[in-house]
C-alpha cells in the first residue's frame, strides 16, 4: 500500500509546485484556511511550509472533532461512564482530552470500565458479548465518521441489541465555516476544503462560500501534495479573479457525495437546535442527535445527564485558535500551563489539534529549524 | 448563526484544576504586563523551552495508563517519584543499567518487568522478550551479560502448559547469548488479580573493555545509527491483539543483542552510548540522548530502515514508526571516524543486516530532535505523548 503513498509525497515534484506557488503567490499577503485537522497534521508531519513563501500564512480551521468537544459533554459523558454495569466506549484519542474533572483517563484509573475501540461496530460486538451490562459508545466526529454510527444503529436495530446507545457528539461542518465566515475578526483568502467529510456531503454544500462570500475553496486530499496542489488550486482562482468551489481530491470525492451514506444518516439522526462547540459557543443546527424511532438507543434519554456546562477557564483562547484569528503560540497559556502532556485545551490533545500539532512537529520559528536541518547533508555531512 | 449564551446557568461551573495550572504558571511569567500582540513567536519559544526544562512534578491523584506508556508521563513520575526517593549518584546516571564497581570488577546490573499482552504472539513470547529484554539493556552498557534472575506472577487457573512453553524459550534464549538463570521466585494470586502471566528478571554482567558509554557523551558531528528495520515488535503486539482486523506478515524483533554489541566495540572504539529502543521507539531514545547530552540530533526520515509491512500498518494508523517499539534493535551514537566502521560490523552478523546510519548530532537546536522528512520538509521529532497501546513489552 506504501506503492499508493509515495507518489503523493514526491520530493522533486513538490519542489516544482512550490514554484509554481511562489511565481503565483508574487508578494501579495494570502491567508488560506486548511477547514480539517487532517491536513492540519499533514501539514506539520510533512514540514509542508518549507515549501510556501513566507507571505502565505495556513490558518488552522475548526476541523478537528475532538477538539470542538466543550468539556460539559465530557463530564456528562463520564458520569454515564460511572454508572452502574456501564461498559464505556471511545476512540483512543478522547482518552486524554480534560473535561472539568479530569479526562476519561483519570475516569477509568478511578475505576470506571471505560475501553477504547476502533469503530462503532467494536462497541456493538462488546454489546453482543455482555448482555448484563449497558453499553454506551461515545460518538463524536463529522459527516465522515457520522455514517458509520448511523449503521451501526441500523445493525443495533435489525438485531435487537437492547444493552447499546450511542452518546451522539456528531458535529456539522458547514455551519462552523459558516460561523467563521461571519467572523468579523478574520480575513481570509480562501479554504481548503475538508477531503475526507466531502467524501460523504460531495462539494455541492460549500457552494454557498463562493457564491455569497465570494471566497474560493478547494477540496483537498491529505498527502502533502494533494496540499500543496489545493493551494496552487486557490491562488490561480484568485489571480484569475475567479471564486468557485473546485475538487483537487477527485480520487475520493464526488460533487453529490455519498447518497448510501446520507440515507444511513437521514434515517437515524437528525439536527439539533444548537449545541455547544469549545471556544465558539452555541451554534445552531450544527449537531446531530437520534432520531425519536432510534430514542431506546440514546444515552442521552436513557441516562438521567446532568447536562453540565463547564465555563472555559478564562485564559484558555481555543476559540480564536479554533477560528484562526490567534496562531496556537499566541495563546496565553500555550506552552506553559497547556501543553500536550498536561492540555487545558482540546487543541493540544488531538493529534489533528493546530496546538499539538505546533508544539509536537513545529516548536522552532521555522528559520531555525530550516538552518539546523539544511546546513549540512544529516546522512553525508 | 452564532448564539452565545452569556448568562451562566446553574449547572455552570469552572474546571477548577485548569485554573490553578494557569495560576501556578503565570507565577512564572507575568502576561498581564505585556500586550498581547506585542508578545513575538521568539518570546513565547524561549518561554516553552523554560517550562518544558522546568522539574517534574506528578500531576495526577491516581496512576493512570500514561504513567506507563514510556513518554513525558512515565519520565515525569521516574524523575519526581523514584529518582527522588531513591536519589544516589549511580542511579542518577538514568541509563538502561546501573554501573557498580566491586573490588577490580566493573558490575553492569538491570531489571526489567514483562507484562505484554498477548504473552504468545508471532516471533516470539513473554519468555523471550524476558531475557532478551534484560540481556540487551546490559548489552548496551558494553556489559557481558553473565546470570539472570526470573521472578514470575501467575495467576490462578493459568495453563501449565503455557507456562511450560515460556520457560523453555526463556531456556532457549538464555542458551543463545551463553548465560545462566541462576535464581528466581513464584508468586501466584487469585483469579482476577493479574492477567495469566507476569515476569520480572534482573540480570547482571561484566564489562571487561575500557569502554564509558554515556548518553551525555555524544558530540556534534557524530553518526546515528540503528541496528535494524524499526517497529517490528510493536505492530506485531498491536496486530497480534486482533482488535484492528489488519492482517500482515509481520513478526516480532525480538532478539538478543549481545553479540552484535561485541562486534561494535570491536570496530568502533568511539562508540558514545548505545540504547536499545524498546518502549517509546527510536524517537524516545533520540530524545533521551539529545537531553543528556546537550545536542541537537539530525534525522533523515529516507533514511531510515523499515519494511514496508510496518510501514504500510504505521501509516493506517496513524502513528508514526518511529514511536514504535522495538525488542532486538539498538542505537548507536558514533564518533564520524568509526561510524563506516561501526556500521559494516553490525550488518556483518545476525541481527544486523539492515543496519543504517540515520542521522548526525549537531550543536543547534541543543535537547532537541529534528525530522528532515522523505517530502522534503522538516520539523521536530518528540517524545511520543499518551501512547494508546498498554503492556507493548
Amino acid at each position: 500500500m506504501m506503492k499508493f503513498v509515495d507518489e503523493f509525497r514526491s520530493e522533486p515534484l513538490a519542489h516544482r509546485l512550490a514554484a509554481q506557488i511562489a511565481e503565483l503567490a508574487g508578494n501579495q499577503p494570502y491567508q488560506i484556511m486548511e477547514v480539517c485537522g487532517g491536513h492540519t497534521h499533514t501539514i506539520y508531519k510533512h514540514g509542508l511550509e518549507d515549501y510556501l513563501p513566507p507571505n502565505i500564512t495556513l490558518v488552522h480551521g475548526p476541523g478537528c472533532p475532538v477538539c470542538v468537544i466543550p468539556m460539559g459533554r465530557l463530564d456528562d459523558a463520564i458520569f454515564i461512564a460511572e454508572q452502574k454495569d456501564v461498559i464505556f466506549t471511545s476512540f483512543g484519542d478522547m482518552m486524554r482530552v480534560p473535561g472539568g474533572r479530569g479526562s476519561f483517563l483519570d475516569a477509568k484509573a478511578r475505576g470506571a470500565d471505560i475501553r477504547i475501540v476502533y469503530s462503532p461496530l467494536d462497541a456493538l460486538s462488546i454489546a453482543r458479548r455482555n448482555s448484563g451490562k449497558r453499553v454506551v459508545f461515545f460518538a463524536i466526529g463529522f459527516e465522515t465518521t457520522a455514517p458509520s454510527t448511523a449503521v451501526t444503529l441500523l445493525r443495533a436495530k435489525a438485531e435487537r441489541i437492547e444493552n447499546f446507545s450511542i452518546f451522539c457528539n456528531h458535529v456539522t461542518i458547514i455551519p462552523a465555516i459558516k460561523a467563521i465566515l461571519d467572523s468579523p475578526d478574520l480575513r481570509l483568502s480562501g479554504f481548503i476544503g475538508p477531503g475526507h467529510v466531502s467524501t460523504i456531503i460531495g462539494c455541492r454544500p460549500y457552494e454557498f462560500i463562493a457564491r455569497n462570500y465570494g471566497k474560493p475553496i478547494v477540496v483537498g486530499g491529505f498527502e502533502p501534495l494533494d496540499i500543496l496542489q489545493s493551494i496552487y488550486m486557490i491562488l490561480k482562482q484568485l489571480t484569475d479573479g475567479r471564486a468557485e468551489v473546485e475538487n483537487q481530491y477527485t480520487r475520493a470525492v464526488t460533487w453529490n457525495g455519498n447518497s448510501r451514506a446520507l440515507k444511513a444518516l437521514s434515517e437515524t439522526m437528525e439536527l439539533r437546535p444548537f449545541f455547544e462547540w469549545r471556544g465558539l459557543g452555541f451554534i445552531s443546527h450544527s449537531a446531530l442527535t437520534l432520531r425519536a424511532a432510534y430514542a431506546a438507543y440514546d444515552a442521552e434519554r436513557i441516562f438521567e445527564l446532568p447536562g453540565m456546562r463547564v465555563a472555559d477557564p478564562k485564559a484558555c483562547q481555543c476559540g480564536e485558535v479554533l477560528k484562526g484569528v490567534l496562531k496556537p503560540w499566541q495563546c496565553k497559556v500555550f506552552g506553559t500551563a497547556c501543553t500536550p502532556e498536561t492540555p487545558i485545551g482540546t487543541c493540544m490533545v488531538s493529534s489533528e489539534g493546530a496546538c499539538a500539532a505546533y508544539y509536537n512537529y513545529g516548536r522552532f520559528t521555522r528559520e531555525r529549524i530550516r538552518y539546523a536541518a539544511n546546513d549540512t547533508n544529516p546522512v553525508n555531512p | 448563526m452564532m448564539h452565545k449564551v452569556n448568562t451562566i446557568d446553574a449547572n455552570s461551573l469552572s474546571a477548577d484544576w485548569a485554573e490553578d495550572a494557569i495560576r501556578e504558571n503565570s507565577a512564572n511569567h507575568n502576561h498581564a504586563a505585556k500586550d498581547l500582540r506585542s508578545i513575538t513567536e521568539r518570546d513565547v519559544l524561549a518561554r516553552l523551552e523554560g517550562a518544558r526544562t522546568r522539574k517534574a512534578r506528578i500531576r495526577e491523584d491516581r496512576i493512570t495508563l500514561a504513567h506507563g506508556a514510556g513518554g513525558k508521563a512515565t519520565h515525569s513520575l521516574i524523575e519526581a517519584m523514584f529518582l527522588e526517593g531513591f536519589r544516589n549518584p549511580i542511579l542518577e546516571a538514568m541509563e538502561d543499567q546501573a554501573v557498580l564497581q566491586v573490588g577490580d570488577a566493573r558490575l553492569a546490573f538491570t531489571t526489567d518487568s514483562f507484562v505484554v499482552s498477548p504473552l504468545f504472539f508471532p516471533g516470539g513470547n513473554i519468555g523471550d522478550l524476558a531475557v532478551n529484554g534484560t540481556v540487551n539493556d546490559l548489552a548496551v552498557g558494553g556489559a557481558r551479560p553473565l546470570y539472570l534472575s526470573a521472578g514470575f506472577i501467575l495467576e490462578e487457573g493459568f495453563p501449565i502448559g503455557d507456562l511450560s512453553r515460556i520457560v523453555t524459550s526463556m531456556k532457549s534464549a538464555a542458551q543463545a547469548v551463553g548465560i545462566q538463570i541462576v535464581t528466581g521466585d513464584t508468586k501466584v494470586v487469585q483469579k482476577g488479580k493479574g492477567d495469566g502471566c507476569f515476569i520480572n528478571t534482573s540480570g547482571i554482567g561484566v564489562i571487561d573493555r575500557p569502554v564509558n558509554l554515556s548518553a551525555a557523551s555524544c558530540r556534534p558531528g557524530d553518526a546515528v545509527i540503528v541496528s535494524g528495520p524499526i517497529g517490528e515488535h510493536g505492530i506485531t503486539i498491536m496486530l497480534a491483539r486482533g482488535e484492528l482486523e489488519i492482517e500482515a506478515d509481520i513478526g516480532s524483533d525480538t532478539a538478543p543483542l549481545a553479540a552484535l554489541v561485541e562486534r561494535i566495540l570491536d570496530a568502533a572504539p568511539q562508540v558514545r552510548c548505545m540504547r536499545d529502543a524498546t518502549r517509546g521507539g527510536v524517537a524516545t531514545v533520540l530524545n533521551e540522548i539529545a537531553a543528556a547530552s546537550g545536542v541537537a540530533i539530525i534525522v533523515d526520515e529516507s533514511a531510515v530502515p523499515i519494511r514496508q509491512e510496518v510501514a504500510g500498518a504505521c501509516e493506517l494508523l496513524g502513528i508514526d514508526p518511529l514511536h514504535v517499539a522495538c525488542e532486538g534493535r539498538l542505537v548507536a551514537i558514533v564518533g564520524d571516524e568509526s561510524a563506516q566502521a561501526a556500521l559494516t560490523a553490525i550488518r556483518s552478523g545476525p541481527y544486523g543486516d539492515g543496519a543504517s546510519i540515520i542521522g548526525r548530532v549537531k550543536a543547534d537546536p541543543a535537547g532537541i530532535v529534528l525530522l528532515k522528512t522523505c517530502f522534503g520538509g522538516t520539523r521536530i521529532l518528540d517524545l511520543l505523548i499518551g501512547d494508546p497501546l498498554p503492556r507493548i513489552c
